[in-house]
């Protein structure tokens, strides 16, 4: 056993890199539960995210519009699952299951022909000065536009939850859609674009996998970040700010423990992957354990189907 | 006289038989795998070698395959399918569809199945297996001489006797060309998860290693490796065009051969029940062309190691050689025989680390 051999200042670069999918993919899902609607289709999502993003990039040559149209792809996606759920009042669990499965499927048959591709690569900020200063340099510094991205998304649906007119009137939809609908508000027509708004952001997680992280495109490639996602939200307790802590957390389970195994560290591998779950029904427990911490948390529609009855 | 009339009589109908079937069906080849036929390493080359049937045998055979079949249940509907639907020889690409072949196997004896890496037989099953750690020998003595920085990274998948042998053949000889190497192995419990696959590559750069090599079906290792500026070496399958200059050479897996013989086997009727474990000599386990970063008198150590080892004069595991703990395990000039290599379960002296439960 060698800890001296873990750089921490790597460490803690390259758990900002892992986090950010999941990161992506949670902030996005925090907006569409906020707004009273549980979409377990995040999967789904990210991994048709990843592949047109994929596509898109490789065909322009440029990772930017391969970003832009994960973002749209995603979306479109979603638009089946909010079609489903919000017009037709289809049952949101089910169909959101089912979005995972058919966004696995349909990546796939796109995706058979980008097998064995690079993508372009997605350049790397590199601010001369600043990226050179000693361990907060390549923390804070060196890395590609969709890290900084991903933390601005954050504080962005933070402030907008928080401040603003916007914020309220969807948190008004996700606590109370009758109350919300009686005045005045378009509680389907909300909840749709917080849908749209989280099928784009899980899409973009996706296209930071196929496009930065790993970087190719691979069958199944997203393996569970969706849930890990949908873990995150849960866990932050609908919090933007506690998302970026979970996605820090959740995603630097792997990474540290592949540093530890790499460091002669004799962990069993599997406690470290489990343990996101575990603290996920932790936070659940605690959360339920008293009334009143639950109303505060939980957006009080969250699920439920909403029928305008006139 | 009339027994041996009767036995000529039934001969000459069933050789008329047999030609007047063949005349009017080919011969059906089925393949069955664990991953999809695009994930450039394991399954790419088992597809590659169903494809270098229907190059040979042309018309006389009709090949078909199902991708991605979890191991288990799945594999035993797509078996059972694949028979109801007059498939006469079957390959099933992967350790854990063992025991769907032997169930299915028992219900269609007029089926024959090829099971890869697995070690039960019957009179319809064969096994065959190529003895790749003949190429982690050669892989393990060029990683030795191109490390820097004495650390070795070996991205291993599950904790099994072929991925324990590979990381002992690549250590001994690791260690024979530069005795102060040392091996950072990190299990990822996949085949194939390119993810996890390139953040264990990361964290392995991280602690300074510049060569790696893996035992998961993915490229993405080598993607990473390119990327980080090291030296990887393919795996399964020649995996260049993602490291252009990282993979100093690949492991590929070369099946063709043994499946056009095989499957021939089936058309002349002479097809038995076997166990085939085959590597270098017979060009099952075949090297990708070294590359250009590799200095001349690496290349020609490398080569001389191969071309021992295919000459049959080599084998990886000769002694002196001890176990982990230190015990003796090989005296001076022995050589390990198939069955402890099949069942090995120990790391050699010098590895550092456990082997996880």
């Amino acid at each position: 056993m060698d800890l001296s051999t873990i750089n921490p200042v790597l460490l803690i670069a390259s758990l900002m890199v892992a986090a950010t999918p999941i990161m992506l993919a949670a902030i996005g899902e925090l907006v569409v539960e906020k707004a009273g609607v549980l979409n377990l289709g995040v999967e789904g999502m990210m991994i048709i995210g990843a592949i047109c993003g994929f596509a898109i990039a490789v065909e322009t040559g440029s990772p930017l519009l391969g970003f832009v149209a994960a973002a749209v792809a995603g979306a479109v996606l979603s638009l089946l699952f909010a079609f489903l759920t919000q017009i037709l009042l289809a049952n949101q669990v089910a169909s959101g299951l089912a979005l995972t499965l058919f966004g696995l499927g349909l990546s796939a048959l796109i995706g058979q022909s980008y097998a064995g591709i690079k993508p372009p690569p997605t350049p790397k900020i590199d601010i001369p000065l600043l990226s050179d200063i000693p361990i907060l340099g390549p923390i804070l510094f060196g890395h590609d536009l969709m890290v900084y991205f991903a933390i601005l998304l954050i504080a962005a649906v933070w402030a907008v939850l928080k401040y603003t007119r916007l914020g309220l009137i969807l948190r008004a939809v996700g606590e109370n859609h009758d109350a919300a609908h009686a005045l005045g508000y378009k509680v389907v027509r909300i909840r749709i674009l917080a849908i749209m708004f989280g099928g784009a952001c899980a899409g973009l997680g996706g296209a930071y996998l196929s496009l930065i992280r790993v970087p190719q495109w691979t069958e199944g490639m997203t393996a569970g970040a969706g849930w890990i996602a949908l873990a995150i939200v849960v866990f932050a307790s609908w919090k933007p700010w506690r998302v970026m802590l979970g996605a820090y957390l959740f995603g630097g389970v792997t990474v540290l423990q592949f540093n530890l195994q790499a460091a002669g560290v004799n962990i069993p591998v599997q406690y470290l992957a489990m343990s996101p779950y575990l603290v996920t029904i932790l936070v659940l427990v605690i959360m339920s354990s008293s009334k009143a911490r639950s109303a505060m948390n939980a957006p009080a529609a969250l699920g439920r189907i909403f029928h305008a009855t006139h | 006289m009339v027994s041996f009339k009767s036995i000529l009589t039934g001969a000459v109908l069933a050789l008329g038989l047999s030609t007047a079937a063949f005349a009017e069906e080919k011969l059906k080849v089925g393949f069955i795998y664990v991953g999809p036929t695009g994930d450039f390493g394991w399954t790419y080359q088992h597809d590659q070698g169903r494809q270098a049937i229907e190059k040979e045998l042309g018309d006389a055979v009709e090949t078909s395959f199902v991708e991605s079949v979890p191991e288990g249940a799945d594999a035993e509907r797509v078996l059972t399918q694949m028979a109801l639907s007059g498939t006469k020889l079957i390959y099933a690409t992967s350790f854990g569809y063992m025991d769907a072949v032997q169930n299915v196997a028992a219900k269609f004896p007029d089926v024959r199945f090829e099971h890869a890496t697995g070690y039960k037989q019957a009179d319809n099953v064969a096994t065959y297996s190529a003895r790749f750690y003949q190429g982690r020998a050669v892989i393990g003595t060029i990683a030795g001489r191109m490390t820097k920085t004495n650390k070795i990274g070996y991205i291993a998948s599950f904790p099994i006797p072929e991925v324990i042998r590979g990381i002992n053949s690549a250590y001994i000889h690791a260690k024979k060309v530069n005795p102060d190497v040392e091996f950072k192995v990190v299990w990822v419990y996949t085949w194939f998860d390119p993810a996890k696959e390139a953040d264990a590559a990361t964290a392995m750069i991280e602690q300074g290693v510049d060569v790696i090599m893996q035992h998961t079906d993915s490229p993405a290792a080598m993607t990473i490796a390119e990327e980080k500026g090291i030296y990887a070496f393919g795996q399964a399958s020649d995996m260049s065009k993602f490291g252009p200059h990282a993979q100093l050479t690949a492991i590929i897996d070369n099946w063709g051969p043994y499946y056009i013989e095989r499957t021939k086997a089936v058309m002349d009727g002479t097809w038995a029940s076997g166990n085939t474990w085959d590597g270098m000599k017979e060009g099952m386990v075949v090297l990708a062309p070294f590359s250009d970063a590799l200095p001349d008198d690496v290349k020609a150590e490398a080569q001389a190691l191969a071309d021992s080892m295919a000459a049959g004069t080599y084998h990886p595991f000769t002694g002196p050689l001890n176990k982990q703990d230190g015990s003796a395990w090989l005296a001076d000039g022995e050589v390990a025989d198939d069955g402890t290599l099949a069942g090995m379960d120990f790391y050699v002296e010098g590895i550092e680390g456990d082997i996880p439960k």
